[in-house]
């Protein structure tokens, strides 16, 4: 019984019961290990990916339900050579300690930023509130998020300054 | 020309005489007391009375000033914003007397003379005695004044004519004391005060007519607010085991009981307050409330509870069910009750999205109910089970709670309906539900359009 995902931008024939929750297929068929197991009960975070611009807890979630949707995992948002907005800040920010549960709250930020480019950080730690970290990174994290915000919205402005500038000379 | 003339003095005439009748004097204004002018004792027992009131879930907005008021409160005609209820001088009741204060309890009409919106519901703190409103006005007057203008209600014309409410008064509305019942103890002559009175019960829990006015005649038989079925709170009760004393007991007080789940929406907040108050109120209110259930109502679905009966979980019960699809996937056959598909993929998804916390083998609150006492797959509506399926549930911030993951942005609408439609087959004796797609419909909407702040 295959499922068919649409992951980090890749179409893939998933061959697992459609009742499998995704994060055991993305980590043990698709070696994709940044979503974490943490309680498997939807409670803590650590398994948070985006589906179709909305975070959603991967550990209590069934590929059943995701055929035809977009799922976004912290491996779609940039390598190591080149890491997105969200990586570089929380590098940047040192937002990890043990770093558990940070994949969770890079992908829960990721939909904020989708739909608030510039949150304030009421707006942060209200979104972040589902997600749990227990080394108390928590400050860090809420600046690395507000400055993934200024990087995403920085590029967009360059890349909009870039057009410009070409329009011009032409 | 002269039969327009006429018609237009005719009116005119009319309106003034209706508006005559409307009016109500102000009440002088006075200068704000000084806390210390309340007696301590009035205060705490006002305190006492505000909880159970639930005064601070309207007349604050969520993560805002206590009583600043400002909270949306949406009816069916509009929305109403309530009022701010600090002693600030400007924006609050700082200027208002324990008379005005009294009379807009008793009467719904404010200090100026103006009607108030029944959404305040001054039908059941009509009844309010002379020494509960002193300790209301009490704990009241001596909370932290707050600035904060309230914003103006949108409601079409002719409704943002407050003299319009006296025409409703007139028709729904009468001014009363509460009057015990000799023949009843003192303990459900305080529930019946309590539920009647302060604690508005019936607010919710009652149906309402095409005006807004709660029909007396069905008091508890259950009604709807804010996108959540208040369930009845009489002898059609759908609570698969019924209530007693108890077991509505440890409910209010607590927020939740193993055999009928966790309150959650609007009643999750009544809970919250239900959880400070005098506990031997909580038990006045399970009290009446039981003699209730067990005691009126149109037609009994079940055999009436018995409030000094422990619950029996055999008792209505469906059959213990054996789940043919339980760690099988979705390939088998499906019973002839429900279309195969439809059935299997409900199956399906209870198996692998809800099970794992609703099995039964985690306690409540912080495991999920087993379906079989869910009183929301048992009820009339969908609409329930819907809202805590697509939004989850969240304790009230700073507060511990159940929590719930919601599926909204994961399960489509048929996905829903056949999930829907697998529980109601498999946990409950009930009929298939009509319409369930219209009910996902309205708690999409509401979810996306009020957001976080949804309860």
């Amino acid at each position: 019984m295959a499922v068919t995902l649409d992951i980090n931008g890749h179409t893939q024939d998933i061959d697992a019961d459609p009742q499998t929750p995704l994060l055991y297929v993305l980590r043990n068929d698709l070696r994709l290990n940044a979503a974490k197991f943490g309680c498997g009960l939807g409670q803590c975070g650590a398994c948070t990916v985006v589906v179709d611009g909305e975070p959603v807890f991967s550990c209590v979630t069934p590929i059943m339900l995701l055929e035809g949707r977009k799922i976004v995992t912290v491996e779609g948002l940039g390598t190591l050579e080149m890491p997105g907005p969200l990586q570089q800040a929380f590098i940047e920010k040192q937002a990890a300690q043990c770093g558990y549960c940070i994949a969770g709250m890079m992908m829960r930020a990721h939909a904020l930023l989708l739909k608030m480019p510039n949150p304030s950080p009421e707006h942060i730690r209200a979104a972040l509130e589902p997600n749990l970290c227990r080394c108390g990174t928590h400050m860090r994290i809420v600046a690395a998020v507000h400055r993934a915000g200024e990087l995403m919205r920085g590029s967009a402005e360059a890349t909009d300054a870039k057009k410009n500038a070409k329009a011009e000379k032409k | 020309m002269r039969a327009v003339l006429w018609t237009v003095l005719i009116l005119l005439v009319l309106f003034a005489v209706f508006a005559a009748w409307a009016s109500r004097p102000a009440i002088h204004p006075i200068e704000a007391p000084a806390a210390s002018a309340f007696d301590k004792a009035d205060v705490a027992r006002g305190a006492n009375l505000a909880a159970l009131g639930n005064c601070n879930n309207c007349h604050t907005v969520p993560g805002g000033r206590a009583f600043a008021g400002g909270r949306a409160v949406p009816t069916p005609f509009g929305i109403i914003y309530s009022t701010n209820i600090t002693p600030d001088l400007m924006t609050g009741i700082g200027q208002w007397s324990e008379a005005a204060f009294t009379r807009s309890l008793r009467e719904g009409i404010d200090r100026d003379g103006d009607h108030l919106y029944p959404a305040f519901p001054y039908d059941h703190f009509t009844t309010l005695s002379d020494a509960d409103s002193r300790a209301l006005y009490a704990y009241f007057m001596t909370r932290e004044a707050v600035r904060a203008t309230t914003p103006p209600n949108v409601l079409p014309f002719p409704l943002n004519v407050r003299d319009v409410v006296a025409a409703w008064k007139a028709l729904y509305f009468r001014a009363r004391r509460f009057q015990p019942d000799p023949a009843r103890d003192a303990v459900w002559n305080r529930g019946a005060y309590l539920v009647e009175g302060v604690a508005h019960c019936g607010a919710c829990h009652t149906p309402r007519n095409a005006l807004g006015a709660e029909r007396k005649t069905r008091a508890l038989a259950g009604g709807e607010v804010q996108g959540w079925n208040a369930y009845a709170l009489d002898r059609t009760s759908p609570a698969p085991v019924p209530w007693n004393a108890e077991s509505l007991f440890e409910y209010l007080r607590h927020g939740w009981h193993p055999e009928h789940g966790v309150a959650r929406g609007p009643m999750s907040e009544v809970t919250m307050n239900l959880g400070k108050v005098n506990e031997r109120d909580v038990r006045a209110i399970a009290t009446y409330v039981a003699w209730q259930m067990a005691s009126s109502g149109s037609s009994a679905s079940s055999a009436p509870a018995d409030s000094n009966h422990p619950s029996d979980p055999a008792r209505g019960l469906p059959e213990a069910n054996n789940n043919p699809y339980v760690g099988q996937g979705a390939s088998d056959a499906a019973p002839s009750m429900s279309p195969d598909s439809t059935y299997k993929l409900g199956a399906s998804i209870y198996v692998s999205t809800c099970e794992s916390c609703h099995n039964g083998t985690r306690p409540l609150p912080y495991g999920g109910i087993d379906f079989k006492f869910s009183t929301a797959i048992n009820a009339a509506s969908p609409r329930n089970i819907i809202n805590v399926t697509l939004h989850g549930l969240h304790p009230p911030e700073g507060t511990r709670g159940a929590i719930m993951p919601g599926f909204d942005g994961v399960i489509s609408d048929d996905e829903l309906e056949a999930l829907l439609t697998y529980l109601r087959a498999e946990f409950s004796k009930q009929p298939p539900w009509d319409d369930i797609d219209k009910d996902i419909d309205a708690a999409r909407k509401a979810v996306h359009e009020e957001g976080d702040s949804w309860p």
